[in-house]
């Protein structure tokens, strides 16, 4: 760390926009490397989905080996994948739009107002993130059970929420501090209602912490494994997280086939994600700032 | 604090009604009149989260004073249905994980991992945010990049990390017999088991620090850079006196989250090395988990260690709160 912040520092030196050669070289430098490191795992799971089935098992690093798409093939025709990509799809919308709507409207009264319970609920946000699902796991399970929400897919939206909405909501709060006040005050002297004020004007100005809560909502649904393992017991309604397992337990870890289902599902994510990305670092921060 | 103050209308409005509301007959119908919107607007939340979080909460806490497991509790099996037989048994699950040499191995594992793999975060993440926020070509591109790792998720990259690291015939290892070294067992062996998930964990998490990073420091206005040049300051106490304080709003919150969400991390470790070899790099949480869902399952164990995990991070949230709220800066 510290090396990477002194290098840093040193290189600003210069003046900003006029960097020497030796500076440019060794800021590009580092920064290659990191992107190397962030993307080659990635890179490595394309390229073994597309050997074959077996070439995973060689002891020889080589990038191509006889390249097709037959893994891709396989899991899209003779298993069960393009069920569980429904399902993992159907659930992961719910979640974020569901998870955007409620953490949005809560995160503005927590902003905007000052009432009895503000405090509480501030707490309430920040200490059900620390619920670890180990604790939550079986009590929600009879909970679910006890509603008839087991192996149904409103329940696992119901459990999703109770972990995304946290965090939305706290977030959001965080953007809308940065929303001016003014804003409010000339929507009420216009004659909105405070919901109003709150959809017409306020919701348009957040995009980007909306973004941000949608993307953490999508993905948290779109990857979670442990309440989706424990809920739904019907093959027919698991979700991507749980059916690729099957693909380790069942027939000794199929890795071609593992890499190739690995990859159709990170490719909605990372769609998702170039969606959103133009809006992260301005919503998280403004989030992070506040809050 | 401020926001309180600067919020005009609403907080101010409601700031006064706090003030008078002692003198006031009939308060609840005012609190009712003036707050409503605002309660119906957390009340889904709130709602949603009592029922889901309040009472799963408490029956965890009560199962953890009983002794029950999966032999003794309550079920249906067709038309039968057995009575749940187990009993209450105070603290002696608490007593019996606290004073075991399990707990304290966990405890001591799960802090290690806890501080190295946030430290890694915001460090990296601070370096590389500090890289990223100046004047460069192809920044948005390596932006992306560096992002990647956040946009996949979480149990698909344990997969590739299982694999990038298996012994035999990942690429890690491989590329290490090219070089001329031995391969190693990261999977397998009790300390390259815990360098193996802290380095997935990394990976994984960096991405979120930097971004949350860099936007802290695109906050931070430019004249005070150049105020600082101008009185001959050098990189590193302009470093030391302008960024770290600039960030220091964004820090606080991502460091806290951070540590949460680490302490609390699940999928890395349960799927990377399932905890092991022999249990070294499970974590609390990943230990409790294993109680309620293997073997027999033992719910009331798993809900006292899921008990003390979350004692634990609220302890150290309220410590840290303070901290903050003593430097003028929390809610």
């Amino acid at each position: 760390m510290v090396s990477t912040v002194g290098h840093a520092a040193a290189s600003r030196a210069k003046g900003r926009g006029s960097r020497g050669a030796g500076a440019s070289f060794a800021l590009h430098l580092t920064l290659v490397l990191a992107s190397v490191i962030a993307v080659f795992p990635v890179a490595w799971l394309v390229l073994t989905s597309i050997k074959p089935r077996d070439a995973w098992q060689s002891t020889t690093v080589e990038l191509f080996n006889s390249p097709s798409l037959d893994n891709y093939a396989q899991v899209l025709g003779q298993t069960a994948f393009p069920r569980w990509l429904f399902n993992s799809l159907l659930v992961a919308a719910m979640t974020t739009v569901l998870g955007v709507v409620l953490s949005a409207t809560t995160g503005y009264a927590v902003s905007r107002f000052r009432f009895p319970g503000f405090r509480s609920i501030m707490w309430m946000l920040l200490v059900t993130q620390m619920f670890p699902v180990a604790i939550l796991i079986v009590p929600i399970y009879n909970l679910m059970a006890g509603l008839g929400l087991i192996n149904q897919f409103p329940g696992l939206v119901i459990a999703y929420l109770t972990s995304t909405i946290p965090f939305c909501a706290w977030m959001m709060k965080g953007y809308f501090d940065t929303v001016p006040v003014e804003i409010d005050e000339a929507g009420r002297v216009d004659g909105l209602s405070p919901f109003g004020t709150f959809w017409r004007l306020i919701l348009p100005l957040s995009k980007p912490g909306l973004a941000v809560a949608a993307f953490y909502s999508f993905i948290t649904a779109w990857a979670e494994v442990a309440y989706a393992t424990a809920f739904m017991t019907g093959d027919d309604k698991y979700t991507l997280a749980v059916g690729i397992g099957q693909f380790v337990g069942q027939h000794k870890a199929e890795w071609g086939l593992l890499t190739a289902s690995s990859v159709l599902i990170a490719v909605p994510a990372a769609l998702v994600f170039l969606l959103v990305q133009r809006n992260l670092v301005t919503g998280l921060t403004a989030g992070a700032t506040k809050s | 604090m401020t926001t309180q103050v600067v919020d005009g209308t609403a907080a101010g409005a409601t700031a006064r009604g706090r003030a008078r509301r002692p003198k006031q007959p009939g308060r609840a119908g005012r609190l009712l009149s003036r707050h409503w919107y605002a309660w119906a607007m957390c009340a889904p939340v709130v709602i949603v989260t009592l029922v889901l979080i309040g009472y799963p909460l408490v029956r965890g806490i009560y199962l953890s004073l009983t002794d029950a497991t999966e032999a003794n509790m309550g079920r249906t099996i067709g038309m039968n249905t057995i009575p749940s037989t187990y009993e209450f048994v105070g603290l002696s699950n608490y007593v019996g994980i606290v004073s075991s040499s399990e707990f304290l191995s966990r405890l001591a594992w799960t802090v290690i991992w806890t501080v190295v793999c946030v430290g890694l975060h915001y460090g990296i993440g601070l370096g590389l945010a500090l890289l990223l926020n100046r004047p460069l070509r192809f920044r948005s591109l390596y932006r992306m990049m560096l992002v990647l790792p956040w946009a996949v998720p979480a149990f698909v990259s344990a997969f590739i990390w299982r694999y990038l690291l298996n012994g035999e015939f990942g690429v890690v290892n491989a590329m290490l017999r090219a070089a001329g070294f031995g391969g190693l067992d990261w999977l397998d062996d009790p300390f390259w088991a815990k360098v193996s998930v802290i380095t997935v964990n990394v990976w994984l998490g960096v991405p979120f620090m930097m971004l949350a990073l860099l936007g802290g420091l695109q906050s931070i206005p430019r004249e005070l850079y150049e105020a600082a040049e101008v009185d001959g300051a050098t990189p590193w106490q302009r470093f030391r006196h302008i960024t770290l304080p600039g960030l220091r709003p964004v820090s606080s919150t991502v460091v806290l989250l951070g540590t949460i969400w680490t302490f609390n991390q699940f999928p890395v470790i349960y799927l990377v090395t399932r905890g092991g070899p022999g249990g070294s790099s499970e974590i609390l949480v990943t230990y409790a988990y294993r109680q309620a869902f293997e073997g027999i399952r033992n719910y009331s164990g798993s809900a006292a260690w899921g008990v003390l995990i979350l004692a634990l991070l609220v302890v150290m949230a309220v410590v840290y709160r303070r901290a903050l709220r003593r430097q003028g800066e929390a809610w």
